[in-house]
């Protein structure tokens, strides 16, 4: 399933950029060493936006949970419904979430708890994005 | 006259405030709804704004007041459902202009201001406060009742409009394009309808505690017997079906484990209420209900979408936050009307109230025990959004109703109607309200 291109905006950039060099990196505040996705302006504990970087991760993690989408209100998608929407908690922080389509596991054949690995899977105007299947 | 949103610091949002320093002094007296569509018949007395006037000019009537004597006005501003105007749609100046318009030609249409309305009922020749409380009618409320109590306004009306156009809901504008913006693709690119958040929470719900989502068929069908029973109401003006536990386990998936009928209908709709101090409620033509605390939950989640501990940590700290300002505890509350849109999280807001006495994990098995309004635990006896269609009001019109002794079939019996609380919408992000038949 093809997913909606992505425009990079200015917040953003480093984390598409990185995708489409097929790494996952994630905003991190130096001052608190906490990581916070999605990314803001400023860390969500310290308010401070002058410690933040990006910190490369290893692109593993576990499904957390997840919804079967019946009824998409995206128009790209809806030819492909239903189709899962999971929730994936990374190894480095498990307060860190990303969703992922899961491509590979049918819907509603969602292992909670399985270890994921990261993939990269281009959108419709080639910006890649970071998916997750479940490691062999 | 220049309308801001209240600012940040009129909610109570932290726990340790103590008892509200109003308890008790502003009270709830008129009510005014308008009458309920599925969608706009792009006609100027149909408008959310038209119907908006209606419900005042109901409101004020309702109390025994005349517009004269209104000095103060809380709205909410954004009047969508999910439908808004799109940019290549022509704008409908006959409905324009059947109005005296802003320089915003969708405002009475898509959106409203206070301008707007003040433009368009001379008769309110007094007011001097106005104010957004934006969201929902929960946030107006809070708003209206702090600025009664703080002697900014004398006699307040309190309003929210909605307006829902054709098409499907929340489709078209990003959800129609071929690209959008990183930001927002970060969590959107997964094409989630809006219930997603909700069901996800359900679902680990439903893993940690052992419960299933066909135990959620008793609250929904006593959802909808308790709504078709509420005249001002969606499915009581336009379809009067109960919906049985067939109906209900039988629906298709929107975003499993959520289902199409625990997705509340949009439709149009407005609401308007009359606040006004204690001592001048004795003079109107309704029986005062009186406002014992008003608490707001601010959670946010650490990353994209709540997990169930945080969920849990936010409805129980609301609960206190609720008890704490009103000097009650959960053996007070006579009934309770907290949010039901999606119905898949009203089992977050009520075991955060301990209503009753359930802990987390409970509800469900208490929804399979007598929860009707003649019965000694009423669950939701607006029947709210899953009852009447999505105004985030129909709670709040109740308590009011059942205080006053005036929600005719819908009167719980069971119970003595007392204190209750309503409010929501979401446990992360809600505005609760404690109302008391008398001044505690």
């Amino acid at each position: 399933m093809v997913k909606q291109g992505v425009i990079p905006d200015e917040l953003t950039k480093p984390f598409w950029e990185a995708a489409n060099e097929g790494r996952l990196v994630i905003q991190n505040c130096t001052a608190c060493n906490r990581l916070q996705h999605p990314p803001a302006p400023r860390c969500g504990a310290c308010s401070s936006g002058d410690n933040l970087e990006w910190r490369q991760l290893s692109g593993k993690g576990r499904i957390y949970n997840y919804g079967v989408v019946h009824d998409c209100p995206v128009r790209l998608l809806q030819e492909d419904q239903p189709f899962n929407v999971a929730v994936i908690m990374l190894d480095e922080d498990p307060g860190i979430q990303m969703f992922s389509h899961l491509p590979g596991t049918p819907p509603d054949e969602v292992p909670v708890g399985a270890a994921v690995e990261v993939v990269f899977e281009e959108t419709a105007n080639g910006q890649k994005v970071p998916e997750w299947r479940i490691a062999a | 006259m220049t309308t801001q949103e209240a600012p940040a610091s009129v909610y109570r949002s932290r726990e340790g405030l103590g008892i509200w320093e109003h308890r008790g002094k502003v009270a709830a007296v008129g009510i005014g709804h308008s009458p309920t569509a599925r969608r706009w018949d792009n006609k100027p007395e149909t408008s959310v704004g038209a119907w908006s006037i209606l419900a005042l000019r109901r409101a004020m009537e309702d109390a025994g007041v005349t517009p004269d004597q209104v000095d103060g006005l809380v709205i909410c501003p954004v009047t969508t459902t999910g439908a808004f105007w799109p940019d290549d749609k022509p704008i409908p100046m006959d409905v324009v202009n059947a109005f005296n318009p802003t320089d915003d030609p969708l405002d009475g249409i898509a959106k409203l201001s206070a301008e707007w309305l003040l433009k368009n009922m001379p008769e309110l020749v007094n007011v001097k406060f106005t104010s957004y409380g934006p969201g929902c009618m929960s946030n107006a409320i809070c708003v209206a009742a702090q600025a009664v109590g703080d002697g900014q306004t004398n006699t307040c009306l309190v309003l929210k409009g909605w307006h829902n156009f054709e098409g499907r809901y929340y489709q078209g504008g990003a959800a129609a394009a071929d690209a959008i913006p990183g930001t927002s693709a970060i969590s959107r690119l997964w094409g989630t309808p809006a219930s997603y958040g909700t069901a996800l929470q359900f679902a680990e719900y439903c893993r940690k505690y052992g419960k299933h989502h066909d135990m959620m068929a008793p609250f929904m069908s006593n959802s909808r017997r308790n709504g078709l029973m509420f005249p001002e109401g969606y499915w009581a003006q336009h379809r009067p079906e109960h919906l049985t536990t067939e109906d209900y386990l039988s629906a298709r998936w929107i975003a499993k484990p959520a289902s199409l009928f625990d997705n509340d209908i949009p439709i149009m709709v407005c609401a308007a209420y009359l606040f006004t101090t204690a001592e001048r409620a004795q003079n109107m033509r309704q029986k005062p209900v009186y406002i014992l605390n008003h608490a707001a939950s601010r959670g946010t989640p650490r990353s994209l979408t709540p997990t169930l501990d945080e969920v849990e940590a936010e409805t129980a700290s609301t609960g206190r936050k609720i008890y704490e300002g009103a000097g009650i505890t959960a053996d007070d509350l006579s009934f309770e009307n907290m949010y039901d849109g999606f119905s898949l999280f009203h089992q977050f807001h009520i075991e955060g109230l301990g209503y009753r006495g359930i802990k987390f994990g409970e509800a469900l098995d208490f929804y399979q025990t007598d929860i009707s309004i003649e019965g000694p635990n009423p669950v939701l006896p607006s029947g709210g959004n899953i009852g009447s269609g999505r105004s985030r009001f129909w709670m709040h019109t109740d308590c009011i109703q059942q205080l006053q002794g005036r929600a005719g079939a819908r009167s719980v019996t069971g119970v003595k109607p007392e204190i209750a609380v309503s409010g929501g919408p979401m446990p992360l992000g809600g505005n609760f309200t404690v109302w008391s038949s008398t001044p505690g």
